[in-house]
């Protein structure tokens, strides 16, 4: 093939098959993909750990299961264990007998042989499922500066923005052939002048801000763009403690999924903001000023897509994406309190909170799994999102504090105050 | 008629008539409901034509994707993007070509890129075509693409 950048003599031996045809294939995609960005070179994946965002076994997709055939045929494995995305069923979930017949039979009947074609090319364990891999139950955190080879835009946001790790929006297959052959394309967010904000956010709110409509209003204005975010620190404070961290992961979710951002700053409190301050602003940035009326304005635009808009509800998910293990125990606290408080055993909605496997096994070790547990709360490890991904639930009135889940699916957003306030009352 | 010159990822000549996006293209939830149902009886039927899943974008909710010049600025949302417009060319339910008015974006330009590698044909791409052919550019007119880049608008 031609190609303009210029490869180290091991690359060039990849491209051109010194370790199979299929290795040599995955490289001349990497190497198409980083000349599409002008990328000069190619550099390698230094974090210990892969992530993918392709974790469900969706009979469609027939085209990526012979694609990894091949792979595994040709011993093109990832050179990394890798985590994964949630999984998209559990028991345990609510779900009619028509859904269970459409989830086993007809949507994801091939689940069973992805996860075995995952454990082939390197998945880090059975546990490994999950979009929040670099909680500290999960154990995939990369360090500041390394250079990843991940998708999930939720992971990916966070590991640059919150971790300090470079990493690009890779799509899924293109982060497990980074895994595969070792090496990324050096362009966009791997580099110093990519990862400049042409985006000034001043957040001049009243009140601490919703993560999730926070983060939907920037995603929304500054789409793929990288913002600098002033005033925030004020509501967070200026330690990326457990607090900062989970709001930063939900934030961090909303500006990806409402728009494609891969890489924010927070003044005083993310590390590249802490280390070079404004330096990081880029000359001619754009100012987007985010008020509470700018917040509620953001809020009343999201389409109402239930049948009838004055139905009750019928299903509410929290956790996408998955929730902390700090999260967990504070919704548990909320939940038991506003119950106890308007006179209720348990939620008068069905509600699951999803997490990651690691985090649900911590939790249910822990009091509190009991106390969630007598609330009528189901714990899961599922991703809400592919749960929904079928039209049986578009007609199924589901409510969330997701905007991830808000963005992809039918249901209704909520902030987390009106989602505790809706769940913990009779329902009228 | 007028003309416009992008840069052309995926090489190649294509004729379609346009759907155009103003806002971003959030490629899961414009397919997903086609490529997980278009096959199915009952469930599928509304999706034979690969039409648009997604309720954010007003420009092409419900509007048949299959085969068009899709026209849109860039694509959003979920990194699985790039995987599922590959499915999508495999399954044959892609639009026939994509045309940004912006550079690509990272999952786009995988999508288009597996497309080229895996599948038997390419799915012609064209980024950098400006402001200008998004504002000109409307649903239904005739897009001819050449292989150097040059988009006709008829």
């Amino acid at each position: 093939m031609d190609y303009k950048m210029t490869l180290t003599p091991e690359q060039e031996a990849l491209l051109n098959g010194s370790k199979g045809e299929a290795v040599a294939k995955a490289m001349k995609t990497l190497v198409m993909y980083g000349e599409a960005f002008g990328a000069e070179k190619m550099v390698p994946v230094t974090s210990k750990m892969g992530h993918l965002v392709t974790s469900f076994g969706l009979k469609v997709m027939k085209p990526v299961y012979d694609l990894l055939d091949t792979l595994i045929e040709g011993n093109a494995l990832s050179g990394q264990k890798f985590s994964v995305d949630p999984k998209p069923l559990d028991k345990n979930v609510p779900a009619s007998f028509l859904e269970n017949i459409v989830f086993n039979k007809l949507m994801y009947s091939m689940q069973g042989s992805y996860d075995a074609q995952l454990e082939k090319l390197g998945l880090l364990s059975k546990d490994a499922y999950t979009c929040a891999c670099y909680l500290d139950e999960v154990g995939n955190k990369p360090e500041k500066g390394e250079i990843l080879s991940w998708a999930e835009s939720s992971a990916v946001v966070y590991a640059n923005s919150v971790l300090g790790a470079r990493c690009n929006r890779n799509s899924g297959i293109i982060e497990l052939f980074g895994s595969i052959t070792g090496y990324v394309p050096y362009f966009g967010l791997l580099t110093d002048e990519g990862r400049k904000a042409t985006w000034i956010v001043e957040v001049n709110t009243t009140k601490k801000p919703e993560a999730q409509v926070l983060g939907s209003a920037i995603g929304m204005k500054v789409m793929e763009d990288v913002p600098y975010v002033r005033g925030l620190d004020k509501w967070l404070g200026t330690e990326l403690d457990g607090d900062a961290c989970a709001y930063l992961k939900d934030f961090g979710a909303a500006t990806a999924s409402n728009g494609a951002v891969g890489l924010y700053h927070i003044a005083n409190l993310t590390p590249e903001a802490v280390e070079q301050g404004e330096s990081l602003i880029a000359p001619d940035a754009k100012v987007y000023v985010i008020d509470d009326a700018e917040l509620e304005r953001v809020q009343n635009n999201y389409p109402v897509m239930w049948k009838n808009p004055d139905g009750k509800p019928q299903l509410c998910f929290v956790g996408c994406p998955h929730l902390s293990l700090a999260q967990l125990n504070e919704w548990t606290d909320n939940v038991s309190a506003a119950l106890k408080k308007n006179g209720l055993k348990k939620v008068s909605v069905p509600t699951v909170f999803t997490s990651a496997p690691g985090v649900v096994e911590a939790f249910n070790k822990t009091p509190k799994a009991k106390v969630l547990k007598d609330c009528g709360v189901v714990l899961s490890y599922i991703c809400p999102l592919m749960y929904m991904n079928n039209p049986l639930c578009k007609s199924k009135n589901v409510i969330t504090c997701s905007n991830k889940l808000r963005t992809y699916t039918t249901s209704r957003y909520y902030r987390s105050e009106q989602i505790l306030d809706i769940i913990t009352k009779e329902v009228k | 008629m007028k003309q416009f010159k992008g840069r052309p990822v995926v090489a190649g000549k294509c004729t379609a008539p346009a759907l155009v996006s103003h806002g971003g293209f959030n490629t899961l939830a414009s397919f997903q409901g086609a490529l997980q149902f278009g096959e199915i009886p009952v469930l599928g039927s509304k999706y034979k034509q690969t039409e648009c899943d997604d309720q954010n974008n007003k420009d092409l909710y419900r509007k048949p994707m299959l085969g068009k010049a899709l026209c849109l600025p860039q694509t959003i949302g979920s990194t699985t993007g790039g995987m599922v417009l590959y499915c999508a060319k495999a399954l044959g339910k892609s639009p026939a070509c994509l045309l940004f008015s912006e550079h690509i974006d990272s999952l786009a330009a995988a999508g288009a890129i597996l497309a080229a590698n895996f599948c038997d044909e390419p799915m012609v791409t064209v980024d950098c075509l400006g402001q200008e052919f998004l504002d000109y550019v409307k649903d239904g007119m005739q897009i001819t693409v050449d292989e150097d880049g040059t988009v006709t608008v008829d």
